[in-house]
């Protein structure tokens, strides 16, 4: 090692000399560490982040994400590791050898302090007027290292034009600090590809392809981005006051329906434990807040359920009986926004495939505009129909133009959870100190088949609960233990079941009688059922059909856009981490289990509503007219 | 893009993704090809390569921008780029410039009319011993002064 002078290389390009492990069985087991002069056990390949993490001690970061890969560009997770001459990036750094780590030693103070203070530089944005104020990470970094001026300046022009193209997603790229998670997000996560950075040097920014607007580019609005962006650089396109407006016109009849997942997780923004649901809470704020009416979008979840239901039985008859090759199998589900946009861009040639059923938001909303409208007697012009939603793309699935069925806009606007939990605050709302109210009529409350379409399985555990009670005349619950159908549930990426149906079948309910005459074509048949959540496990899934694989042989394939389905949305608290999205799981799946009503066909007001309404029952005209769309053929190439 | 130039691309750029192989790190010699041969790498080419390649088309576009011999827009036939840096800037870059704006019409970041010439700054471009230097396309021209750089660009063809 004495030659090591005669290397021509600069010193900082000399071989390390970090002390190997001498005893070899360590290697693949676990090796110690020493951490501010504390020793630590850890896996070998740990990295010092997560080191640090076991050991209790907080390292700040900004590129790091537990939900995307290692990345190591902000460098503000810097430590000092004994031996090496410079500072370690600690969440790209895996442990193999017994280090010693010091994480506040003046270097690494000081460095940390210069990389904020470089951020800052370039970052065009004023706390106060911003949306992010209170949950940034930038924000917080700055004043958890004291910044009080700016030492390398700051720059007073935004250097960038603000991105409003899109209904979902706003980009402001002068507050971007170029953590490239959104990168990561949109890549590897959700493997859509629309952002990179472009340029290079003091030039880099955060764009699309040809640097051309949100809006003409193959984003699916899922918001994942948004979601994950340590700043406001990314927001989803807020109308909240729009919606103050509205409730402020007296003329103005605002009505808002409210998705599974937020009241799962709005308490997140209220300082809450995540996982605690405040479904009855929230409807007094809403009605506080000025709202006319409360509704719960579960009814038309269970209404989509008895329609996507249905066409799925029409399908597989037509397929099995009639023969008719022309009907496409796997059925896909069809209320993930951000879901069915990927498809129109990525696999157009399996539009078919797709449920024509319209999302619950949107069911609802053409409800809400003639049904609701007739029967309660208010006049459509005046209703201002809100969606509560966990979702950035339902903002934009709001305002395709086929969502006009009920004769005007079916649905106004889309709101996320995080802009209701600010519209709440804003009216002086301590939400979790709201006493509980239900649901307004007339759709009342909703079955725990419709809540748990918020997690991933969920529209497919609601699904087979309705369908094997048709088909096999048996209860739910003597097939599945308390009508939990568990294979379905888990973050597994992708899930797969399926269902022998026996030979034992009862009658068809008269719901369907008009469609198909008895069950006897279904004999020893077996129902083959699929989940995948997150656009990169539909892309798998997706494949294997295209190459003629397992899941071409499904009969019903749930996809939602984002990972965990929506409790995970764009739309939801930051942050969304594997962590909070499985607490969030766990209150929806207990609100499920503590109702009494939880299959969507037991829902007395989904019975009324083909009594009253759609009454020459699911899949009719009327109901085709409503309750279905189509979809569009758009392909990915950009012209 | 026609129809017809839009096939003649595809088949084009499926001969290259042949020739270097469907890596992600093809991308940047099949670029080098595009940009060598067309001058530049058109939004289709751009979308081509990325669905061969089976990478997104903004992952294209990202490491086309970020490389300054690569390009999206057409140029002209001859693209004069003249170095910018340091030593070639103590030895006399800036008369050189002169010189070479005067005899085009027109100034750096521009095309001529006639597409002929498009005039571009570079940093160093290794002849910092021979400076000032310029590249014409691919052909280095070194130890210039304002007459030799006038009557190179009259040369080129
Ligand atoms: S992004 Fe963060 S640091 Fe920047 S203005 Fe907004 S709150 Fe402040
Ligand atoms: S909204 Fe989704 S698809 Fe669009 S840029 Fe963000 S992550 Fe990508
Ligand atoms: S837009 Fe946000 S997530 Fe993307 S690089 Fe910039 S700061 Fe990071
Ligand atoms: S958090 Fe480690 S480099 Fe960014
Ligand atoms: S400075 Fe011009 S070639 Fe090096």
């Amino acid at each position: 090692m004495d030659s090591r002078k005669d290397y021509r290389a600069p010193l900082s390009q000399q071989p390390l000399t970090i002390e190997k492990p001498t005893d070899l069985t360590a290697i693949g087991g676990t090796i110690t560490v020493e951490i501010n002069e504390k020793k630590v056990v850890v896996p070998l390949g740990t990295t010092i982040l997560d080191a640090c993490k076991m050991a209790g001690i907080s390292i700040p970061t900004l590129c790091h994400h537990e939900d995307l890969c290692i990345a190591g560009v902000c460098r503000i997770c810097v430590v000092e590791v004994e031996g090496m001459r410079t500072l370690q990036a600690s969440c790209a750094f895996p442990i193999t050898a017994p280090i010693k780590i010091k994480t506040s030693t003046p270097m690494v103070r000081k460095a940390r302090r210069h990389i904020i203070d470089l951020m800052l530089s370039e970052h065009y944005g004023e706390c106060y007027s911003c949306v992010r104020n209170g949950n940034c990470e930038l924000q917080n970094l700055a004043k958890e290292y004291g910044v009080d001026g700016y030492t390398f300046g700051h720059v007073d022009k935004p250097r960038y034009e603000i991105d409003r193209s899109s209904y979902a997603v706003i980009r402001d790229m002068s507050k971007c600090i170029l953590c490239k998670r959104c990168v990561r997000t949109c890549i590897d996560l959700q493997e859509v590809g629309v952002l990179e950075s472009i340029g290079r040097g003091d030039m880099t920014h955060i764009s699309t392809f040809l640097e051309k607007p949100l809006s003409d580019v193959i984003c699916i609005n899922c918001g994942q981005c948004i979601n994950r962006c340590p700043t406001a650089a990314l927001r989803a396109n807020d109308p909240s006051d729009e919606i103050w407006r509205a409730i402020d016109d007296p003329k103005k009849h605002v009505v808002i329906q409210t998705a599974p997942s937020p009241r799962a997780a709005i308490c997140e923004e209220f300082g809450m434990e995540a996982g605690t649901s405040l479904t009855q809470e929230l409807n007094t704020a809403l009605k506080r807040i000025g709202f006319d009416k409360v509704f719960d979008t579960n009814f038309t979840a269970d209404l989509t359920i008895i329609e996507e239901g249905t066409e799925l039985i029409i399908r597989l008859y037509k397929a099995l009986v009639g023969k008719d090759a022309s009907v496409s199998l796997p059925q896909f589900t069809s209320c993930s926004p951000g879901w069915v946009k990927y498809l129109e861009h990525y696999y157009p040639e399996y539009l078919d495939n797709l449920s024509s059923a319209k999302s619950p938001q949107q069911m609802f909303g053409s409800l809400i505009k003639t049904f609701y409208a007739q029967k309660n007697g208010v006049n459509p012009e005046d209703i201002v129909s809100v969606a509560l939603m966990p979702c950035s793309a339902k903002k934009f699935e709001c305002n395709r133009p086929e969502m006009a069925d009920s004769g005007y806009k079916d649905v106004d606007y889309g709101l996320t959870t995080r802009e209701m939990a600010k519209m709440i605050k804003e009216a002086g709302i301590n939400l979790p100190e709201m006493p509980k109210s239900h649901f307004d009529d007339p759709f009342g409350e909703a079955s725990g088949a419709g809540l748990i379409f918020g997690a991933t399985g969920g529209v497919m555990e609601a699904a087979i609960r309705t369908i094997v009670e048709f088909i096999t005349g048996a209860k739910a619950e003597d097939i599945f233990a308390n009508a939990n159908v568990v294979d379905v549930r888990g973050f597994d990426g992708i899930k797969y079941m399926e269902i022998p149906l026996g030979d034992k079948f009862g009658p068809v309910p008269g719901l369907i009688a008009h469609l198909v005459p008895n069950w006897d074509w279904l004999k020893g048949a077996t129902l083959k059922v699929a989940v995948a959540h997150g656009t990169a496990n539909a892309k798998k899934v997706m494949d294997d059909i295209k190459a003629g694989g397992k899941f071409s042989e499904c009969h019903f394939i749930e996809f939602m856009a984002c990972p965990g389905g929506c409790l995970g949305g764009g739309g939801q608290p930051i942050p969304t981490t594997p962590e909070i999205r499985m607490k969030r799981a766990q209150a929806i799946y207990a609100e499920d289990e503590s109702l009494e009503l939880r299959k969507s066909h037991e829902n007395p007001h989904i019975t009324k509503i083909y009594e009253e309404f759609l009454t020459e029952g699911p899949c009719s005209h009327l109901s085709h007219k409503l309750l279905h769309t189509h979809y569009v053929k758009r392909g990915k190439y950009i012209i | 893009m026609l129809i017809l130039e839009k096939n003649a691309m595809t088949e084009e750029i499926e001969k290259l993704v042949e020739k270097y192989g469907p890596e992600r790190s093809s991308l940047l010699p099949i670029l080098q090809d595009i940009q060598r041969d067309h001058k530049s790498i058109p939004d289709f080419a751009q979308q081509e390569v990325a669905r061969l390649l089976d990478i997104h088309p903004v992952e294209v576009f990202s490491v086309i921008s970020f490389y300054a011999f690569l390009n999206t827009e057409a140029k002209g036939k001859f693209i004069v780029r003249l170095c910018r840096t340091i030593t070639c800037d103590i030895k006399g870059k800036e008369r050189i410039a002169q010189a070479i704006e005067r005899e085009l019409g027109i100034t750096f970041g521009e095309t001529t009319k006639d597409n002929k010439y498009t005039l571009e700054y570079a940093n160093c471009l290794g002849m910092c011993d021979q400076g000032p230097a310029m590249l014409i396309n691919d052909i280095v021209y070194a130890n210039l002064t304002p007459e030799k750089a006038v009557k190179i660009l009259k040369g080129v063809k």
